[in-house]
């Protein structure tokens, strides 16, 4: 869904980082305009985690260098809460697990804060209640999960889940997925990349993270770049990503001489 | 951009406020002397003053406790004003009598004694300093036979009653802050239920410490009889001092057969600023003796002030099929110290008693559980379930569980259990990825985790306490 003349939503200049003074990020040049799906791939340890973390404002990460503009705003200048309020979406690899907290009541006070921020009114909790069903069914999950605790004794195909519903209600401009295929049986896969298909369209775009090639048979990425070494190294469409999965990063490392 | 979570700051403690009002205080220091004139100022019935005179006597061959997880200075006695009470003539008949200074107090701290704004269906008891200035409802409770008055009314008009059941479930020397507040007492609320009445609303006592130099003794005994039933509230603030301030009340609960009494405070003393300066020290025994058969005694509470708060709410669970419960949140912040909990002393066959217990600190504060489950030798098929949860927000806040389990009847069943969670910062970080600023973060798993504990409480104060927590540890991450 590439057009020349869309809106350029996230921009990324030369982004270095630490966690606890080790360099990870080294450099990341990245651009994403609305109506694209771009996959960072990569080995183990080569940052993509870390850039998503970055991205979100994880309070553990400290940017060194660079630039992030983020709809025309400086991203790192904003608090996490208000890039996640703007829009900035991570669906995390780990969720994690809140006990006492309704899913609902979680999802009602993040989607409020959001209509808050744009000068909305707010919703009340019978309006809420019949957004949320209706979003249900974007990952087929049953109504049950509305009233326990957020993640608290989820399946980890649950719990991926759970964040495509979370996505699906405060739809995002830029959605990050970090590793959101990691852990799931095929069935499960499939919901989520449904899901995921179904919230993209031509206002927002999709940041995938991910080890294997095989989240992107159900998302049909429009880049695929190759991290390593706390930077992207090669750029390409959706055959470089089958290109990776049958021969491995090693060439691409040994090309690019890392 | 850190966003670790750091220290505390304290919201400023709104109930600061100090009344300038009269008082008729006697002079700092204590003797048989000024028991007498307590007593005669009160104009107490003979059997009164002897049973102050005998619980001072048995208070000064007793040692001040220190195995609770708290430190202080030494408190010297002689310093302490034992009584003080706004100047007024007499115990005023209705309303528009009472010094509309005190009225107005009672006002500003969201507790209204006026017809037309109080609660409908909450009876009022206002206590300030040494004395109750004000009881609400009381004539429509009188119809249903239900006795809700201050504990000096009470000796004028039902002393009886008093001397039937005062010192019952808490001797005069059962142990060192209940010796002394026997001796010293000045008021508190006096509660009877008769037989087969479930009284008909809440009753509720609010305690308000003013003076500086006073010490605050109440006193408050609940009787409920056979098949009667009571709710009953009690809340407390006071304003800010550098000094501290004594708060030594005794609570003594007494319930016949198939009777039910439930007992919930809301504390909020002040606590101290957040170097520890000030703030009073609550050292309060409360006991409830579940005396019938099928009867039951529920204490809740939730404790978020004072800067040391000794009190462990029991039961003794002497009639056979008795229940006693115990549902506690404590929050500490700051310099603040708690040793609470509870003793369900199981007497009668198939007694049973649940202890939730839900521990929250914060800042450099420590908090601790400390309680006893035991088990007599007659109480055969008791049983008991506890768990205790402890919270740890930051990392200079201390927590502890001390709990003490004796068994003397093979056929009992004890639970137990016991938790510690810290509040995480991935899990702060998660709620703020959702656009969730993290002091609402922080109150909503706080409120999550007293949730078993706030269920308990009388509706009107449920949301209240809720209220109360985030207030507490507002500003508490940086």
């Amino acid at each position: 869904m590439i057009t020349e003349n869309s809106d350029v939503i996230l921009s990324v200049n030369n982004l270095t980082a630490t966690v606890e003074n080790t360099p990870i990020l080294k450099g990341m040049n990245l651009e994403i305009k609305a109506g694209e799906i771009h996959a960072i791939m990569g080995p183990n340890g080569s940052g993509k985690s870390t850039f998503s973390k970055v991205l979100a404002g994880h309070p553990d990460y400290a940017v060194t260098g660079g630039a992030v503009s983020y709809l025309g705003q400086d991203l790192l200048a904003l608090e996490p809460q208000d890039r996640a309020r703007s829009g900035l979406f991570l669906a995390f690899q780990y969720p994690l697990e809140i006990p006492g907290v309704s899913n609902l009541d979680f999802l009602r006070v993040s989607y409020n804060s959001k209509r808050k921020h744009e000068a909305l009114e707010e919703l009340d909790a019978f309006d809420f209640d019949d957004l949320v069903h209706e979003k249900l069914g974007v990952v087929q999950m049953d109504a049950a999960f509305l009233s326990r605790s957020v993640n608290e004794g989820f399946s980890g195909g649950e719990k991926k889940r759970n964040e495509i519903l979370q996505m699906a209600i405060l739809e995002p401009k830029l959605a990050i997925l970090d590793e959101t295929d990691s852990g799931l049986d095929i069935d499960a896969l499939k919901i989520v990349a449904g899901g995921v298909n179904q919230l993209s369209n031509a206002q927002n775009a999709t940041l995938l993270i991910t080890h294997y090639q095989r989240l992107l048979d159900y998302i049909i990425p429009d880049y695929v770049h190759v991290m390593a070494n706390g930077r992207i190294i090669r750029t390409g469409g959706k055959d470089l990503a089958l290109e990776l999965e049958a021969r491995g990063y090693d060439w691409v490392l040994e090309a690019e001489a890392v | 951009m850190s966003t670790s979570v750091q220290t505390l700051v304290n919201q400023p403690y709104k109930y600061g406020f100090i009344t300038d009002i009269e008082s008729d205080s006697i002079p700092a220091g204590l003797s048989e002397d000024v028991i007498r004139v307590i007593s005669a100022k009160k104009n107490e019935p003979e059997f009164m003053l002897e049973f102050r005179l005998k619980a001072y006597r048995q208070w000064l061959k007793l040692v001040e406790p220190n195995w609770a997880e708290v430190g202080y200075p030494a408190i010297d006695y002689q310093k302490i004003v034992y009584y003080s009470a706004p100047k007024v003539s007499e115990k005023k008949k209705s309303l528009d009598e009472v010094d509309p200074t005190l009225l107005e107090t009672f006002e500003k701290l969201g507790i209204s004694l006026s017809e037309q704004k109080r609660l409908s269906n909450v009876a009022v008891d206002a206590i300030f300093d040494s004395v109750s200035v004000a009881t609400t409802f009381k004539e429509k409770l009188a119809k249903d036979g239900v006795i809700f008055c201050s504990f000096s009314e009470a000796l004028q008009e039902h002393p009886e009653l008093i001397k039937k059941y005062l010192g019952t479930v808490v001797p005069v020397a059962d142990n060192y802050f209940a010796a002394l507040n026997s001796a010293v007492f000045s008021d508190g609320s006096f509660v009877f239920i008769p037989k087969g009445v479930k009284c008909p609303m809440e009753l509720s006592t609010y305690f308000r410490i003013n003076n500086g130099e006073s010490g605050q003794f109440e006193r408050t005994l609940i009787v409920a009889e056979e098949g009667a039933s009571v709710s009953y509230l009690e809340g407390c603030t006071a304003p800010m001092y550098d000094s501290n301030q004594l708060h030594a009340a005794v609570v003594e609960l007494v319930a016949l057969d198939n009777a039910e009494i439930k007992y919930s405070t809301v504390q909020n003393w002040y606590a101290g600023d957040a170097e520890g300066k000030g703030g009073i020290y609550n050292f309060v025994t409360k006991r409830g003796l579940c005396q019938g058969v099928n009867s039951k005694i529920s204490w809740t509470q939730v404790e978020t002030g004072s800067a040391i708060t000794w009190k462990y709410p029991s039961c003794v669970l002497v009639g056979d099929n008795s229940v006693g419960e115990f549902y506690s949140v404590a929050l500490t912040n700051n310099r603040q110290q708690a040793d609470t909990g509870t003793k369900m002393v199981h007497v009668g066959r198939n007694t049973r008693s649940t202890i939730i217990s839900k521990g929250i600190s914060a800042g450099h504060s420590e908090n601790s559980y400390r309680g006893l489950v035991k088990i007599g030798p007659k109480a055969a098929g008791a049983r008991n379930y506890s768990q205790c949860d402890s919270m740890l927000i930051g990392n200079q806040a201390g927590a502890n569980t001390f709990p003490y389990i004796q068994v003397q009847n093979s056929s009992a069943k004890v639970e137990h259990e016991a938790s510690t969670s810290k509040i995480g910062e991935d899990q702060l970080f998660y709620f703020t990825q959702r656009g969730i600023s993290m002091e609402d973060a922080i109150a909503m798993m706080i409120s999550g985790f007293c949730r078993d504990v706030f269920n308990q409480l009388p509706m009107e104060f449920a949301v209240e306490a809720d209220k109360l927590l985030a207030l507490k540890l507002e500003g508490s991450v940086g």
